[in-house]
């Protein structure tokens, strides 16, 4: 097995990742927020990454960039497109994998992959944050409940209501409406995710069909930490399982570093 | 919408209500009245057989029927007229079927399209209506009947809503914003106009890099003015051409609007957002005029 070290780097629009991977595993992560400066950003979590996996600098062969912020750097040895990273990462924590799905903050992504783990196909949202983090975190601050809360309040509703607004701007006043008419905060909770969950499945709809018994779909990106949004997206896509990485945050970035080192020159 | 901020509320724009000292209810036929409902706004227009008599603009609050009571209350104000003297009453806009005064509901479209025939004349050819949740482009005949339209209700980009969330997140009260735009040294490039989400976080990352917050409103009025151009392009303008609802209020997208599309908006010494309302009180003026009033067969 290729032992050589590699690292890659997740540039997203609020969090940047770093992974540092020996073989097969991830040796050490680094998270910061990406604020303004993106190279700033790019150099901190390299740094955070080679202090948890007690590395030096100069024990990295390459690193892959990859996200909004790739570009910015001298760094970088190899700039790899986001949906072939978050394909890459997911074969390598389920090498099944038929269909990707990332959700991060400002972003959402899917893609269907073939057997061997290429990109068949994929769709993002462009325009809209409606299917994205953004979304959640926004109700979040319309109702007052803590973002880490949400889904477990959603889950705990077997009332389903729809929510009619799309756009994140109108759902807001939504929500505010939702209140004033004492709707239980558990039921509005879950109105939020299951709107979020059929964007997804949209989404998902797009890239290929679903529904046969060895469809192996992952989801990973920051919204793939909230239970009442996986629920939402398992009732909606009607699936009994979907695979969450231990690390869903990171496996894009586990995707550059993989892709880094296959793609090095020897 | 009580939204409650910890600070001030930048949002929060100047209601108004007018009293026109030159129709005399004595003589009057009729009167009847027409109240807009939106998501933001709430307006009442009394006409005495056909000429505005009063109106009132107010905030909407949480709840329709009352916001309605309340837009009405507040055109009557100190006129002597009570609202039993109202002949017949047309309601409209987002909610409009709670507005418990109503005889019956016409749709925004139309009652926007009538109304504007009014206040600007038979010439008025297409509306653009930006309000607080939506953004419609009319076109309508010399009568002021609907004969086309487009609607944006789905985004807040291009929206009232959408210059709120800027004013909050600048600081900036909204009745202030137009001005400020323009108090700039040299037009900046626009932020994104497509969605409000994605241009709150590039004009935070704007700040952060050194603008100043005159140029962030700048570039944010140019990509709502793109926003809005995009909708009217589609559905074509035909002159002349009026801008209603609270956006005609905000100089700084109208004017970089009417520089993208060489065409000069008509003007009004009336509240441009008072049209729906106005429309929807001809209508019930025209029922009761062909006996379909109250008491009559349309009932």
């Amino acid at each position: 097995m290729d032992q050589r070290i590699t690292a890659g780097i997740d540039c997203g629009s609020k969090t940047t990742k770093c992974v540092i991977v020996e073989g097969n595993d991830p040796i050490g992560i680094g998270l910061t927020s990406s604020g303004f400066d993106i190279k700033e950003a790019i150099n901190r979590s390299l740094n955070d990454a080679l202090c948890a996996s007690n590395m030096d600098r100069e024990c990295i062969e390459r690193i892959g960039v990859t996200g909004a912020g790739a570009g910015n750097t001298e760094i970088v040895d190899i700039e790899i497109n986001e949906i072939r990273a978050m394909g890459r990462g997911a074969v390598h924590f389920f090498p099944g994998a038929t269909t990707v799905v990332d959700v991060g903050a400002e972003m959402a992504r899917t893609a269907r992959l073939s057997k061997n783990g290429n990109v068949e196909d994929f769709a993002m949202n462009e325009k809209c944050a409606a299917g994205a983090g953004a979304f959640i975190e926004a109700m979040s601050r319309a109702l007052g409940v803590p973002l880490e809360d949400m889904g477990e309040l959603a889950n705990q509703s077997n009332n389903p209501i729809p929510m009619n607004a799309q756009c994140v701007i109108f759902a807001e006043s939504e929500v505010v409406g939702q209140i004033h008419a004492n709707t239980p905060v558990k039921d509005i909770c879950r109105a939020i995710h299951d709107a979020m969950a059929s964007r997804i499945a949209s989404m998902i709809r797009r890239v290929g069909p679903m529904g046969t018994s060895d469809d192996d779909i992952v989801v990973m990106g920051g919204v793939a930490l909230n239970t009442g949004f996986i629920e939402a997206l398992k009732r909606e896509l009607m699936v009994e399982r979907l695979r969450i990485p231990r690390h869903p945050l990171i496996v894009p970035a586990v995707g550059a570093a993989l892709i880094a080192r296959e793609e090095g020159s020897d | 919408m009580n939204r409650n901020y910890d600070n001030q509320e930048f949002w929060r724009w100047t209601e108004s209500r007018w009293e026109n000292p030159t129709v005399s209810l004595e003589d009057a036929n009729h009167i009847t009245s027409g109240i807009d409902v939106g998501s933001v706004s709430s307006q009442a227009v009394v006409v005495a057989d056909g000429q505005i008599y009063c109106y009132g603009n107010m905030r909407t609050g949480s709840n329709s029927p009352d916001s309605a009571r309340n837009a009405l209350r507040h055109a009557l104000e100190g006129t002597g007229l009570t609202e039993d003297r109202i002949e017949y009453c047309i309601g409209t806009g987002y909610g409009r079927v709670n507005v418990p005064m109503a005889d019956r509901t016409i749709t925004e479209i139309a009652c926007h399209a009538r109304g504007a025939n009014l206040i600007y004349g038979n010439d008025l050819r297409t509306v653009l209506d930006v309000g607080g949740q939506d953004c419609k482009a009319i076109r309508c005949n010399e009568k002021g009947k609907v004969t086309n339209f487009l609607m944006n209700d789905k985004c807040a980009a291009g929206t009232g809503r959408g210059m709120e969330v800027m004013a909050d997140m600048l600081s900036v009260p909204i009745t202030d914003l137009g001005e400020r735009s323009f108090d700039i040294e040299k037009e900046p490039r626009p932020v994104s106009s497509t969605c409000v989400v994605y241009a709150k976080t590039e004009a935070t990352g704007l700040l952060r890099s050194g603008w100043d917050v005159n140029e962030v409103l700048a570039g944010y009025c140019s990509a709502m003015a793109e926003r809005i151009f995009s909708l009217i392009q589609r559905i074509g303008v035909e002159e002349r051409f009026a801008i209603t609802g609270g956006m005609a209020k905000n100089r700084g997208v109208i004017d970089r609007l009417v520089r993208i599309m060489d065409i000069e908006p008509m003007t009004t010494e009336w509240d441009p957002q008072i049209a729906g309302a106005a429309g929807a009180a001809l209508f019930a003026h025209t029922l009761v005029e062909k006996g379909k009033g109250r008491d009559g067969e349309g009932k």
